[in-house]
């Protein structure tokens, strides 16, 4: 074959296509979870603890099978035997974690506010809900702990009493000589954050549909899910449905950012629900029962600590997390913390390191998984201390970056991995001559001449991130369960389509639309011939699913290797349909041309299917597979500015600009990949300025909806200015890079440095995220006084 | 029960609804036009938006009941004789959705902002949209693609 081994970035990748998805979704065609029903449904609703911590005494369901239209209620004890094994948790990151058991509904205590107890059935959706305040539960009301460090301290309750202690797991990692280089460290900064407590909202909320075929012990499950593939493994083990009669299907999803990206109570109760009664079951949250039972993210204290010398080059970083996991653990909660421990020297050339993380049981809904998982929570560390170095030297925090930014690629940083590439200073330079440094610099010197109650702030995130899950050998030393790899298929069909089968999970993203655009740079058709199937386990048997922005790094690149494999089918079947050797064909753009005459892959495909002549030993029909297993997780880096007006009178923060320099690698669609970038940002700055989920110290949840928690409006934002920095990776054919998190990532220590920045000469070192009017009027006080 | 009289995408309908009955799901349980969908339970996020007699409502915020004599227009009602509505048009191009979800909402939204104010300046887009939650795009595009057919 002569094809070339690289893509060619042009014709249709790298082109910004309107989005293959698009057509229906603005004609409200989409298929959701909740659109979904079938003759004979009953609707699901699930009776939820109202206390964060009580012993559960008795719980009588009976007045509930009086309600009209009510067709079964349980009790958590009712379904005791219906679960063959816990809710799954995919990551244990140390031997001696205590995991504790999850079923799906509460038998002796509950845990959290929302912990459920009892499930009812019924006709219609009104009345299982009004039968569900027919459910009669007695709690013993127990002290509660929602605080991380407090749940640490002697005497605090326990969540779990079984394990003596409210800790989860320590796990640490270490390289180079971390306490000598402290010990000769002519400055040493020390800093102390709290990453607050985040609701992930996809606008979608989680929604279940399950149908059956008794007889035959089949069952369908539609999800509001990122995961289909995982769901149907674990749900598998939970259930004891074999898995070969699971069939688990993600329909169009309405945005998971991470909360989707679990297998959830409610799965498995349809599932037996839909069991028990040989009806198809429905069950879909509301959003303020979606506060109290889908995945919290963050939720940490972080401890870093830079040695640096008097120049301002850091030489060794220590870190240390307390990280909340909830009252118990989702799918991959312990291992979240984790997804950042080789980051907290960010992008910066240090020689020794030491992350130290304890994971702890509360009172509250289980943490896990929320955009950059793990990585926001290290890079705001880590670019926090870098401000926090330089404004102790006295220096621009532009030029400790500088001085500290890795130079050469590959690069093996301290913690142990090895960085793909990228060009940092120039990420740094074209940030600082988007936004004009010198000249906001100038201006905030001029604000502060003139006294100007509004403050001027810059802050700076000049950040890397390991995304692309990932090395499966990487996975499992680190103790993850499944691997990383994903899969892809593509059949060219005989009338001259073709379908793509991909192993990840899109709910927004637009791989229908980046997928083709591999296939059909790569195979010569047009977009429109190319569909894209997925999110089917029966349809799509192989994947991995979409999370940890892995889906165009592994997935694909899997699409691109199943293409090169159609290739090498077809270049050998043209060869000998125009009666030449292999090495005589040229192929291009699909055709593939020869001295004799030329066949395009379309009468290939025909000829493969007809399989009047083929080849002697090839298989009929134009089909290949690939599974893909990425060598490296892949590395995205950039620089950010954030430039915010502080209004000293009110407190009030605005931001005003924000720049965002992003290396991607190479961009497959400009359009998908800003727009991800665009969202992102969003969702970061939002932690920074807007967002908290607080519970008071009983463990309500008093942020419980969406009125009391902030998700901003589009009157929040400035426009987002965005430019690219190309350096494809070098681990993949394709060399790109993962984008999903970028901007969810890069962008809370910007804004926080940019408002530290901006109160400064007032004297204002720390304002904890989410920087409120009220946050940054009270640190303007205290700093006053 | 109460009779209801009212008319959607130009289609009347009589429905024997409970007092209870959101608008929301008397259109996508009664009538099945689930192109209208919920976001949230405290008429925060505008998923849900519809036009009532050509201007954007919550339709979790209306009872079925109060729709009774009024016409309802739904995302599945914009496009006519086969042809986008020029800001299902200009969403596509500007790449003004992801997930979706909120796509709806947010498009009858702005047929009612472009309605009142032809000209809105980017502020006033903004500003215009506060009801209306999407939590994947950053907004930009979406401001982008009203701005392209105001202007």
């Amino acid at each position: 074959m002569t094809a070339a081994a690289e893509v060619e970035v042009g014709r249709i990748v790298g082109a910004p296509v309107e989005r293959k998805e698009d057509e229906k979704l603005v004609q409200g065609q989409a298929q959701w979870v909740d659109d979904m029903r079938a003759p004979g449904m009953v609707y699901l609703h699930v009776v939820r603890s109202p206390y964060a911590h009580a012993r559960l005494v008795r719980v009588d369901v009976s007045p509930a099978l009086a309600h009209a239209g009510v067709v079964a209620a349980w009790s958590g004890a009712d379904l005791a035997d219906e679960w063959q094994g816990s809710l799954p948790c995919a990551w244990l990151p140390t031997e001696e974690t205590n995991a504790p058991e999850h079923t799906p509904l509460a038998v002796e205590k509950v845990r959290h506010a929302g912990d459920g107890v009892a499930v009812v059935v019924a006709e219609s959706r009104a009345a299982a809900v009004d039968a569900a305040e027919l459910v009669e539960v007695e709690y013993e009301p127990l002290p509660a702990v929602v605080d991380a460090e407090q749940a640490l301290e002697e005497g605090a309750p326990l969540v779990h009493e079984q394990f003596g202690t409210n800790r989860c797991y320590t796990w640490t990692l270490e390289a180079g000589e971390v306490d000598r280089l402290f010990a000769e460290a002519e400055v040493v900064v020390r800093e102390r954050y709290r990453q607050n407590r985040l609701i992930p909202n996809a606008i979608e909320p989680r929604a279940v549909f399950v149908t059956t075929v008794p007889a035959a012990g089949e069952f369908t499950l539609w999800s509001t899910t990122q995961v289909p593939h995982i769901a149907r493994v674990t749900l598998s083990g939970v259930t004891g449905i074999p898995e070969a009669k699971l069939r688990v299907i993600a329909p169009d999803v309405g945005g998971g950012f991470g909360s989707k990206l679990d297998v959830y109570a409610e799965e498995a109760l349809a599932l037996v629900v839909a069991r028990r009664l040989g009806r198809p079951v429905k069950w879909t949250e509301t959003r303020s029962e979606g506060y109290l039972s889908t995945i919290h993210g963050r939720d940490q204290i972080q401890e870093i600590e830079l040695a640096a010398t008097s120049e301002g080059r850091i030489t060794a970083v220590r870190a240390r997390l307390t990280a909340a996991m909830g009252a118990y653990l989702q799918l991959v909660t312990p291992g979240i913390p984790l997804l950042g421990a080789w980051l907290y020297a960010g992008a910066y050339d240090v020689q020794a390191y030491r992350f130290e993380c304890t994971g702890v049981f509360t009172n509250t809904v289980p943490t896990d998984a929320y955009r950059g998982a793990g990585r926001p929570e290290a890079t705001y560390a880590i670019e926090r201390a870098v401000d926090a170095l330089a404004r102790a030297l006295g220096k621009d925090p532009a030029e400790v970056r500088r001085l500290n930014l890795i130079r050469e690629f590959p690069a093996t940083i301290a913690s142990g991995l090895t960085i793909d590439s990228g060009d940092y200073h120039a990420n740094l330079d074209v940030a600082l001559r988007l936004c004009g440094y010198d000249d906001l610099r100038a201006e905030q010197r001029a604000r502060r001449a003139a006294g100007d109650p509004k403050r001027l702030g810059v802050g700076l995130s000049t950040y890397v991130e390991m995304c692309g899950l990932a090395p499966s050998k990487i996975l499992g030393a680190i103790r993850y369960s499944a691997g990383g790899w994903d899969a892809a298929t593509i059949r060219c069909l005989p009338t001259g389509t073709v379908q793509v089968l991909t192993g990840t999970s899109p709910h927004g993203q637009g791989h229908e639309t980046s997928w083709a655009q591999i296939v059909a740079e790569r195979l010569g058709y047009e977009l429109e011939e190319i569909e894209v199937l997925h999110g089917d386990t029966s349809v799509v048997p192989l994947g991995m699913d979409t999370y940890g922005s892995r889906s165009l790094p592994v997935g694909g690149v899997a699409v691109y290797l199943a293409a090169d494999r159609i290739l090498a089918k077809a270049t050998r079947l043209a060869a000998h349909l125009l009666g030449v050797g292999e090495s005589q064909v040229e192929y291009a753009r699909g055709t593939f041309s020869a001295p004799e005459g030329s066949l395009t892959l379309k009468e290939v495909a025909l000829a493969a299917w007809t399989a009047h002549d083929l080849p002697e030993g090839m298989e009929p029909g134009l089909e290949a597979t690939y599974v893909y297993d990425p060598p490296n997780f892949s590395w995205p880096a950039g620089a950010h500015v954030a430039v915010v007006e502080v209004d000293t009178e009110t407190g009030a923060v605005e931001l005003v600009r924000y720049v965002a320099v992003d290396d991607v690698g190479t961009v497959v669609n400009p359009k998908i990949v800003d727009g991800q970038i665009q969202g992102g940002l969003a969702q970061g700055v939002a932690q920074a300025l807007y967002e908290e989920a607080i519970y008071d110290e009983d463990g309500n949840l008093l942020t419980s909806n969406m009125t009391t928690y902030l998700v901003p409006s589009a009157a929040e934002f400035p426009r987002w200015e965005l430019q690219r920095t190309v350096t494809p990776s070098p681990t993949n054919p394709l060399g790109v890079k993962g984008v999903g998190e970028t901007g969810t990532i890069a962008s809370p220590p910007a804004v926080i440095n940019a408002v530290l920045d901006a109160l400064a000469e007032d004297g204002v070192r720390e304002i904890e995220m989410p920087a409120t009017p009220e946050r940054v009027w009270r640190a303007l006080q205290e700093a006053r006084r | 029960m109460r009779t209801v009289s009212l008319t959607v995408n130009g289609v009347p309908h009589e429905l024997e609804l409970e007092p209870r009955e959101l608008l929301v799901y008397v259109l996508r349980d009664r009538l099945g036009l689930t192109g209208t969908v919920v976001g949230c339970d405290t008429s925060s996020c505008g998923a849900c938006t519809v036009l009532l007699d050509g201007e954007s409502v919550k339709s979790c915020t209306l009872l079925g009941v109060q729709a009774d004599g009024h016409a309802v227009t739904t995302i599945e009602g914009l496009s006519a004789d086969g042809e986008l509505h020029p800001l299902q048009q200009a969403f596509r191009e500007h790449h003004a959705l992801q997930c979706g979800y909120c796509t709806s909402g947010m498009i009858l939204a702005a047929v009612s902002l472009l309605a009142e104010n032809p000209r809105p300046s980017e502020e006033e887009i903004r500003r215009g949209l506060e009801g209306n939650l999407c939590r994947c795009t950053g907004y930009q595009n979406i401001v982008d693609a009203i701005a392209a057919v105001a202007s």
